[in-house]
């Protein structure tokens, strides 16, 4: 008897999750893989440059200022991207410049993800007058360009004193990033919990007795967080790109290496003939973003439900 | 139609107030005083309080007729902003930067339309073949490269190095001199997202059911893709471009900057430089009331072209 629902037990196919049926997917592609990897290089640098801070450890991309040879050398074996103005080494300086646009774009993301997901939920699970204010605030929000957008918030918060904190640096750029562009999946996630308030999970949980707190924040977002996962690997890099520009044009981090700021440098430089500082720069951002490109429409095609039935 | 179009104009009048609502909180109350900082090193107080009288900083906030509050909606209504930090009208160096913008922003808008819609029709052709999969690498390798990176190398490699055309704006150049390079680069810059876009559109035309009877009863490829796909591929493609004609008015902040064109991109880089919030709340608060203004008449040619649109 035991023998037999074994068997049975054997023969039936074990269900996938959506998140374990994608991943699979994504697993079987080559290229994504590498993708992730170099993801995942950046970040870990990212943190590694955190921790050698944190202990003061003396490694390369932490002694950025040391002065390695004279102004402006040339690439060669010893310093692979040459040296700036102060003889400082490039590639140490593009490194730690990964510190910054990965703390930008995680802040900023962290900020928008905070603003827009309660309120989209909120507004499609009420609707009603609280809708109606929501969607006046972001329709407000997106009729101005988001460049502008961005541009205004950077000016008037950069070294501001808001609640006895003092906005210096990149705190000003995550900010005016963060709090412009939550638009876009607000409204995604208003959408969807408005298609999902029907569906009969919310009727059961609803029978259960739960409140509305708990069905939208147990029950309504876990089951559209996939959505959020894909857009941001895309937004991702859009955010990079703004910190690259809000840097170059001045308003992000003065007294540290970023990569906006090693292109600004690199106006004047390059008519001299002194491209390295700008090809760093460029290459660092490039790999960083056609990774993510490339793994986040992976990662649309792998969890998206709509795009997988054709 | 007379009441669809009365009801849109209505629906405009709460975004606007919004609009002037969030500059009012950007620039006044967080901006805060600046009289201090728009004085100088040296000023006497008597300077200072001067300036704070002629921009009503010293007013109330809220809370009487003649408060920051009322005059920040006053002054936005009548579009007169006025001052700037070297005392010339916000209004009047709008003005006098829109010319260069337009001439920088229309030549590349069209170029990137014109480019992109006939690329994508080509990509739609042989889909599914080398071509397709190498032209969306090439589309996802361009995103990917960070738009200062192309406007560098462009000036350096075209202008300075191969003088083929004129690395800076000066005054005694004709427009198509001092247009040219930027507008290229610009083409150049976006046609990786755009292509990407209009791929995904005609091919998601593709897909449906008339393409395949078009195709059953025996039309050729390029009958098809011209007569059938590229028509219902319309809808799509006038939303993207009516909505991205507000955006011209803005010129391009960083091409303008780079080849030192006097256009508004450069007058907002100037006013982020100097702080000067004037310039920024107007531009701010005019590129809303255009985006506004294209979103209303989107809806109204939808409305008017497609009948499945109702009016209510």
């Amino acid at each position: 008897m035991i023998e037999r629902e074994q068997i049975t037990r054997k023969k039936l196919p074990k269900g996938r999750s959506l998140w374990q049926d994608g991943l699979r997917r994504l697993r079987r592609r080559k290229l994504v893989m590498v993708c992730f990897a170099v993801i995942v290089l950046y970040f870990l640098l990212a943190g590694f440059i955190y921790l050698a801070e944190l202990f003061d450890w003396k490694v390369g991309p932490t002694r950025w200022q040391e002065e390695v040879s004279e102004s402006y050398e040339p690439p060669s074996r010893k310093c692979i991207f040459g040296t700036d103005i102060f003889g400082q080494s490039v590639f140490r300086k593009t490194l730690y410049g990964t510190k910054i646009s990965i703390t930008v774009a995680l802040c900023a993301s962290f900020i928008s993800l905070a603003i827009g997901v309660p309120l989209g939920a909120i507004a499609g699970f009420f609707r009603g007058f609280v809708d109606e204010i929501i969607v006046w605030i972001y329709s407000t929000l997106s009729s101005i360009p988001y460049i502008l957008l961005i541009l205004a918030f950077a000016v008037v918060l950069r070294d501001k004193t808001l609640f006895g904190y003092k906005l210096t640096g990149i705190t000003t750029v995550y900010l005016a990033i963060g709090l412009t562009s939550w638009v876009g999946i607000c409204r995604l996630i208003r959408g969807e919990v408005m298609k999902h308030k029907e569906r009969e999970y919310v009727l059961a949980a609803r029978s259960y007795g739960c409140s509305n707190s708990r069905i939208i924040f147990k029950h309504l977002i876990p089951n559209v967080f996939h959505l959020v996962i894909i857009d941001f690997s895309l937004r991702f890099v859009g955010f990079i790109h703004a910190e690259v520009i809000l840097s170059f044009l001045g308003l992000g981090e003065a007294e540290r290496p970023s990569w906006g700021a090693m292109i600004n440098d690199a106006r004047i430089e390059l008519s001299r003939g002194v491209w390295w500082q700008m090809a760093a720069a460029t290459i660092a951002i490039f790999l960083i973003s056609l990774t993510l490109n490339i793994f986040g429409d992976a990662l649309r095609d792998s969890l998206d439900p709509k795009l997988r039935v054709q | 139609m007379t009441v669809y179009i009365i009801r849109r104009l209505l629906y405009t009048i709460p975004i606007v107030l919004g609009v002037l609502l969030l500059t009012f909180v950007l620039f006044t109350l967080v901006g805060g005083d600046i009289s201090v900082e728009l004085a100088g090193k040296n000023a006497t107080p008597e300077t200072i309080e001067e300036i704070r009288e002629e921009y009503g900083l010293n007013k109330p906030l809220f809370l009487s007729w003649d408060s920051q509050f009322i005059n920040h909606f006053k002054s936005a209504l009548t579009f007169d902003f006025g001052r700037a930090r070297d005392r010339e009208p916000v209004i009047d160096k709008i003005k006098r930067g829109a010319g260069p913008s337009l001439a920088l922003m229309v030549p590349m808008f069209i170029g990137i339309i014109v480019i992109s819609v006939s690329l994508s029709l080509v990509v739609a052709f042989v889909r599914g073949t080398v071509w397709d999969v190498l032209t969306v690498i090439i589309c996802v390798a361009g995103m990917s490269i960070p738009y200062l990176s192309f406007i560098l190398f462009g000036q350096y490699f075209f202008a300075y190095k191969w003088g083929l055309f004129p690395v800076f704006f000066s005054p005694d150049l004709s427009t198509v001199q001092y247009v040219a390079l930027p507008v290229l680069i610009g083409i150049v810059t976006s046609l990786g997202s755009n292509l990407r876009f209009y791929r995904t559109v005609m091919l998601d035309e593709m897909r449906s059911d008339y393409v395949r009877t078009a195709f059953a009863k025996g039309l050729t490829t390029r009958r098809v893709l011209f007569k059938h796909v590229l028509k219902n591929a319309m809808i799509p493609i006038i939303t993207r471009v009516v909505m991205a004609i507000p955006f011209l008015f803005l010129g391009s902040l960083l091409l303008e900057r780079f080849f030192g064109i006097p256009g508004l991109g450069y007058l907002m880089i100037e006013a982020i430089g100097s702080r000067d919030y004037f310039v920024i709340n107007a531009m701010t608060y005019i590129s809303a009331i255009l985006f506004v203004v294209f979103n209303v008449i989107t809806d109204i040619c939808y409305a008017w072209v497609d009948p499945r649109v109702s009016f209510d």
